[in-house]
């Protein structure tokens, strides 16, 4: 098993978001989590993730039988997490060149592994551009600075590419993208789905499940999964919306 | 060896001290520059020290500088061993360096050097006797001795500095470095005074170094007065890197002439106390200044940036970016001094003020200040102060980046927008790599400006190659 979460409960100062989360994900799986707005989606990734604004007050999540509660962010993500930004940061003045090479070195030197040799390093950014359909010289622009709301989640599937995680949560990856750059950034993660990792995939529509095909999908209802299905029930809830699930309830 | 009386640097044992060397300090004056320093002793009687009561002065105490004693020659001292002194690895940059040993030009038996295409680079000293002409005009036009106590003293006592001029339509293309060395045996005041001139239609890059050889305690009153002519291009650089026992008030009056340009960029990496005091006058219309600053300060260190831009004549722009990181125990001081004279329509005049506070002892004061006496105007001031973003913080070790090189990254990336407005590449390369160091604890005094003194014993000529200037 490559996660588990038991009973999750976390808040947000002093308030209550997640109320009792369990999920199972397997390697090779890809779940989808949908859900209305402000129901607790991005507060599960950046949880799993190990953003300290929130606390986790009951519950446990293991990764690869390992309890991320012991971890930080930088250690869960040098285990094999990876998180797919909502809205990627701007950081002005850091070249993601820059910024990939200090990640992955970092990441090799916490697995035992000497720092990619520049040229090596180089030759794998060109790749994963590609992975990704990105043709413009990244060397020398600054994370995210200037880039379009496409742009910017293109960058995310990029990095995801080049940290080859072994988990994945991409929260809402799809928001503000034209098909066009759906359609390559739903390649691009198809591309990196592999029998040995795992994907979560957050998402408001079910119009990027078009693309990824998800093994499961659960609905994230006011901080609890309140119902379970594989792709159908994504294709059921694009229909008919919430309200059948809240009127179940 | 021989020692010397030290004292501390007092109003009265100064003017006793100029009644007693005043031959001396007039050896070289013609009439008029007597007469300056006559007018500016008085002053400086008058006005002493500034204390924490001026308004200019507030967050800014000179008091603990001023009680440590100093000694002060009034010529340099022959025991110093220039040589050694400049005997330096210099690394690739392609300017032009010319050497000053605690505020004394370093004549290396060329005082003034008058190159073919009539640019003249030397001692201010050498430059009174010889070119009269060419100094009275501007020496001490451009100073408020009448209201700046540190100008005033400066204005009787200074008696050597750097000269540079630039004749009409000549466009120096490679880089000057003026490095001022502080190096002596004892606590040691200093005042040195610097002019450079350019005439109409010239260029001219200025990198000037402020840095220590030693851990040695000094005070330093530097004066620097620039003329940018008609037409002109100036591009100024301010590096500083001094001990932590170094007190600096360095104060550079810019003045513009018609159509004139300039860019400064003030980079204050290491010292206990820096006052930079940066007047920048627009005597003609349509001139152009980019005033450009970065600190980095921690333990108790204090840099305080006063800049006051006078928008004298219409269709003028002005812009300033100072940007500071402050850590431990640091104090830090921004004043923006806007002022948009009656007939200066169509000025655009613009002032940002970010600084990043590293722990809750740290302190800054950003004061914008705009005086405007017309309603044709675009200005704008900004200040904002925090701490790293934590967003970004969390965006960072998201992608494996551990908390230290995090932070790292973003303080290096905060200081980019300074940074990347530094034109020359290899100086801009220097300075990417000194803030990094800086940042990382790891920056040494003389590490900086072109003389790489850490390889003392590495045996470079102190030579300037006058043909490519």
């Amino acid at each position: 098993m490559l996660l588990k979460i038991t009973n999750l409960h976390a808040s947000i100062k002093g308030k209550e978001i997640l109320k009792g989360i369990n999920l199972e994900v397997n390697k090779g799986e890809v779940h989808a989590i949908m859900g209305p707005n402000g129901t607790g989606k991005s507060t599960l990734a950046s949880v799993i993730a190990g953003r300290d604004v929130f606390d986790v007050t009951e519950g446990e999540i293991l990764y690869n039988t390992k309890n991320l509660m012991t971890l930080s962010v930088e250690e869960r993500a040098r285990e094999g997490i990876f998180l797919g930004f909502q809205y990627p940061v701007e950081i002005p003045g850091v070249s993601i060149t820059n910024f990939m090479r200090t990640a992955v070195n970092e990441i090799r030197k916490y697995r035992g592994f000497d720092p990619l040799p520049a040229g090596e390093f180089l030759k794998m950014m060109e790749e994963k551009k590609k992975l990704v359909e990105i043709t413009s010289n990244l060397t020398n622009r600054s994370v995210n600075e200037g880039f379009s709301g496409g742009e910017k989640k293109r960058n995310e599937i990029f990095q995801m590419a080049m940290l080859e995680p072994t988990l994945a949560i991409l929260d809402e990856t799809d928001s503000g993208l034209d098909i066009d750059a759906l359609r390559v950034v739903a390649n691009g993660v198809n591309k990196l789905r592999t029998p040995e990792n795992g994907f979560v995939i957050i998402t408001h529509y079910q119009r990027l499940l078009d693309y990824i095909v998800p093994d499961f999908v659960h609905v994230l209802y006011e901080g609890r999964i309140v119902k379970s299905g594989g792709k159908e029930l994504a294709i059921e809830l694009e229909e008919k919306g919430y309200d059948w699930i809240k009127e179940q309830l | 060896m021989e020692t010397t009386a030290l004292y501390p640097i007092t109003r009265e044992r100064l003017l006793d001290f100029y009644q007693e060397n005043h031959e001396h300090l007039i050896a070289n004056d013609t009439p008029a520059f007597r007469d300056n320093r006559e007018k500016a002793i008085v002053s400086f009687q008058k006005l002493g020290f500034p204390d924490k009561k001026l308004e200019n002065w507030r967050n800014t105490d000179l008091a603990a500088s001023l009680r440590l004693t100093y000694d002060y020659p009034l010529q340099p001292s022959a025991d110093e061993d220039q040589q050694k002194v400049f005997r330096c690895n210099i690394p690739h940059m392609d300017t032009a360096v010319i050497g000053q040993l605690n505020g004394w030009y370093v004549s290396k038996d060329v005082p003034l050097m008058e190159l073919g295409n009539g640019i003249i680079i030397g001692s201010l000293a050498e430059a009174m006797k010889k070119y009269p002409q060419l100094v009275e005009p501007h020496l001490g036009k451009y100073t408020d001795v009448e209201a700046n106590g540190f100008a005033a003293l400066n204005a009787a006592f200074a008696t050597d500095g750097t000269f540079i001029y630039i004749p009409d339509g000549v466009r120096s293309e490679k880089a000057v470095q003026l490095v001022n060395v502080i190096q002596h045996r004892e606590n040691i005041f200093i005042q040195s005074r610097n002019l450079i001139v350019l005439g109409k239609g010239a260029k001219l890059t200025v990198v000037h170094c402020d840095d220590s050889y030693d851990h040695q305690p000094s005070f330093s009153n530097i004066v620097t007065e620039i003329v940018v002519g008609e037409g002109s291009l100036l591009d100024h650089y301010k590096l500083q890197n001094l001990n932590n026992s170094s007190t600096l008030v360095s104060s550079t009056w810019f003045h513009l002439e018609r159509e004139a340009k300039m860019e400064s960029h003030y980079l204050s990496l290491n010292g206990s106390l820096i006052r930079n005091n940066t007047y920048v006058r627009f005597n003609g219309p349509y001139g152009n200044a980019n005033i450009y600053g970065l600190y980095l300060l921690d333990s108790k260190q204090h840099v305080d940036n006063n800049v006051a831009v006078d928008h004298a004549s219409p269709d003028c722009m002005s812009n300033e970016l100072f940007k500071g990181i402050l850590d431990d125990h640091a104090t830090g001081v921004f004043s923006g001094h806007i002022l948009v004279r009656r007939d200066a329509q169509r000025t655009n005049a613009f002032q940002t003020n970010r600084n990043l506070l590293l722990t809750d002892t740290a302190k800054i004061n950003s004061k914008p200040f705009l005086e405007i006496y017309n309603d044709d105007v675009k200005c704008s001031h900004g200040s904002t102060t925090g701490q790293l973003d934590e967003t970004a913080m969390f965006y960072l070790r998201q992608r494996g980046i551990g908390e230290d090189n995090a932070r790292m990254l973003l303080m290096f990336a905060f200081t980019d927008e300074v940074v990347s407005k530094i034109a020359i590449d290899p100086l801009r390369y220097r300075i990417e790599d000194m803030v990094k160091k800086r940042l990382q604890g790891e920056l040494q005094i003389c590490e900086q400006c072109v003389l790489h003194c850490n390889t003392p014993d590495h045996p470079v000529d102190f030579k300037i190659d006058v043909s490519k200037i």
